[in-house]
């Protein structure tokens, strides 16, 4: 019981942290607030959506591995959608962060109409491949299923390469240094919209993976994205936005305890209050929980 | 300079006139508007359209609130629902209460009678509920309801917002805060239905004060009442802003840091901005729930929250008369697309938030200023 208990724990923990990770690498690094990334991880969803018609309908004998291809589709495709919205529309926002909140939900219910209109008004949901259908029987009493398995492999794969990628390659390089010292960095000659533009379409790639592994577990509707945008932002600011660490280690404690929470109260109970909790932890907590800079 | 001066010679008269409209149109907005809203709009138009109108200016009053916060305080509030939602709510629970009370004219109270439960709102009964939770009992009274709408919520905006601009959580932090106060609230009333009356809202309302809401009379009486107190409402907010506490705020905007070391307590002065508009949200749901008889989830998340963002930012965050005309126009299109293209409403209102914030940055009110902005700029080449 205990042990079913830490693994949904550990599973929240894991979609919650996918679901974040792009946030975190816009709102963080770049101070955007994307109020699309929800429907951006809608895209990925249906993007893998996309993939599986595909094989059913051409490489049937393929079907096994869709889900990989999908995945790095959904990728994909927000990553070039979030480059040309990078450049049509969020670098001239740059001063107005609150006004970027509005226009970029703009976006999303745009988004969200397109979706409606010519992909499908109802949930639509993948097959699950034959190999992630099983459960992974521990003992008699405890079984964690494949695909949740999956999601959290995925979910600390992606997070990997997240921080590889910023710590250990000339690319990560530019971008914290852009963070860092805007001015700065544009007079030892990098070209900051170009990179401005790559990190953005980075988080808007991120949330195509988080959507495209939400397939796994349920079916994917319109508004799908939109019912996430807030745990999403929470788990971001309170972790604080500093660093990815923290975006990290605060999904996990909001992972545990909304597992928890939801054993004791109902589902939606639980939701108010961790949102409730996360608010009252803000206020001793500006900068968020994990944040290790005191200095502003 | 002086070149321009000796060329614009019919320009220059053009643009003197032009400089006037603009100017007696400023002057004389607050005059259009009560002059719209007073004589025009209830006179012209049949029964149906003046409760939409109504409707409409319901919605005006959480945007004269945005307009004073967001474009005065620097405030963006994605949760201006949740003091809407309030003052929805505690007017809804009073009249439930008073439609319960009178057996005769509600439908469910035969059903109430037949349990045993009688005085007790409808959806309380089909859930079982058999003791009145202690949180309607004040809400009997029209003399606790009235000031608990008044009251309540300006005193919660206050006390929340000032813990957090304390603690200088600011900016789009305090926005995602208030993001998530509105999602609470929502998930809160759709679980808690026994209570709350869950995602169907509580409606079905007879009467107000043993005044029928069905009758003609009282939607015009009820419109009258909602019409004066926006244009209240709106002078309210033109007094703060012409007082020095308006003139303080503005600098806290522009420079907290500086208005803070000049011995201004900020957190102080937003957080009672802050409260003014969550006062005006309240009024504006305490209205909408007499008048369309309705008091609902769907107006208290997220989603019809930011919607309230849009009707000041499309009038023009700087102006609050601006802010009554934003709504109007706002559900306007609304209500005619839901009734041609529904589907095309989404891509509508979406497509609004990008166009005003990338191209209309002031709103109309923003063009009405260009307007002038240029006229004046003629009017320095003469001297």
């Amino acid at each position: 019981m205990l042990a079913m208990q830490a693994f949904t724990g550990l599973s929240v923990f894991s979609i919650l942290m996918l679901m974040a990770l792009g946030l975190a690498i816009v709102f963080g690094l770049m101070r955007v607030i994307n109020m699309a990334h929800g429907e951006l991880m809608a895209m990925g969803a249906y993007t893998t959506y996309g993939t599986s018609l595909l094989f059913e309908a051409y490489f049937p004998s393929l079907m096994g591995i869709y889900f990989l291809v999908g995945v790095v589709l959904a990728f994909c495709t927000t990553f070039v959608f979030g480059y040309f919205l990078e450049r049509s529309l969020i670098r001239f926002l740059y001063e107005r962060p609150l006004d970027t909140m509005l226009a970029t939900w703009g976006v999303g219910l745009i988004l969200q109409q397109c979706y409606r209109q010519f992909i499908n008004p109802r949930p639509v949901s993948v097959p699950t491949a034959s190999w992630l259908q099983g459960v992974w029987q521990v003992t008699d009493d405890i079984s964690f299923p494949m695909s949740r398995i999956f999601i959290i492999a995925l979910a600390f794969v992606t997070a990997l390469l997240v921080y590889l990628l910023l710590h250990k390659t000339r690319w990560g390089l530019l971008i914290r240094a852009v963070t860092q010292n805007r001015e700065m960095s544009g007079a030892v000659g990098i070209n900051q919209h170009r990179v401005d533009a790559y990190t953005f379409a980075l988080g808007c790639g991120l949330a195509g993976i988080a959507g495209s592994s939400f397939t796994m577990l349920a079916s994917t509707a319109p508004d799908t994205g939109q019912a996430y945008i807030v745990d999403t932002f929470i788990v971001v600011v309170f972790g604080g936005v500093e660093s990815l660490l923290g975006t990290i280690l605060s999904a996990a404690v909001i992972g545990q305890l909304q597992t928890w929470l939801e054993f004791y109260l109902s589902g939606s109970m639980a939701r108010a209050g961790i949102l409730l909790l996360v608010i009252l932890v803000l206020y001793f907590r500006p900068n968020g929980l994990f944040a290790t800079k005191v200095r502003r | 300079m002086r070149k321009k001066a000796t060329t614009a010679g019919v320009p220059q008269a053009k643009a003197n006139l032009r400089n006037r409209v603009v100017n007696q149109l400023e002057r004389f907005g607050m005059l259009i508007l009560i002059f719209l809203l007073l004589l025009v709009v209830p006179l012209s138009l049949d029964t149906f359209r003046l409760g939409l109108a109504a409707k409409y200016l319901c919605f005006a009053f959480p945007a004269v609130g945005i307009v004073l916060f967001w474009g005065y305080g620097g405030i963006l509030s994605l949760g201006q629902g949740v003091f809407f939602g309030m003052g929805s709510y505690m007017m809804a629970m009073f009249l439930k209460l008073e439609s319960a009370a009178n057996p005769d004219s509600s439908s469910g109270t035969a059903l109430a009678a037949f349990f045993g439960s009688a005085g007790l709102p409808d959806f309380m009964v089909w859930n079982s509920i058999e003791q009145l939770p202690w949180f309607w009992e004040p809400f009997h009274h029209v003399w606790i309801t009235i000031p608990a709408i008044i009251i309540l919520p300006p005193l919660i905006a206050f006390v929340l917002s000032y813990m957090n601009f304390r603690n200088r959580v600011s900016g789009v932090y305090f926005t995602i805060v208030t993001l998530a106060f509105a999602a609470i609230m929502a998930i809160v009333i759709i679980g808690q239905q026994g209570y709350t009356g869950g995602i169907n809202g509580i409606t079905d309302f007879k009467t107000f004060l043993g005044l029928d809401l069905d009758t003609s009379q009282a939607k015009y009486v009820m419109y009258y009442i909602t019409a004066v107190l926006l244009v209240l409402a709106v002078f309210a907010g033109r007094f703060i802003l012409k007082s020095r506490l308006g003139k303080v705020l503005v600098a806290i905007r522009d420079q907290e840091d500086r208005a803070r070391f000049s011995g201004y307590d900020a957190a102080m002065f937003k957080a009672f901005i802050f409260a003014v508009g969550a006062l005006f949200a309240s009024v504006g749901g305490a209205m909408f729930t007499i008048q369309v008889g309705l008091a609902s989830p769907s107006l208290v998340g997220i989603v019809p929250s930011i919607e309230m963002v849009i009707y000041a930012a499309v009038g023009g965050r700087l102006s609050l008369i601006g802010a009554v005309y934003g709504a109007i126009m706002v559900n306007g299109a609304k209500t005619f697309f839901s009734e041609n293209f529904v589907e095309y409403w989404t891509f509508f209102i979406g497509g609004m938030y990008v166009f005003v914030v990338m191209f209309l940055p002031l709103g109309l009110a923003g063009i009405l200023d260009r307007i002038r902005g240029a006229a004046k700029h003629n009017g320095r080449t003469d001297e």
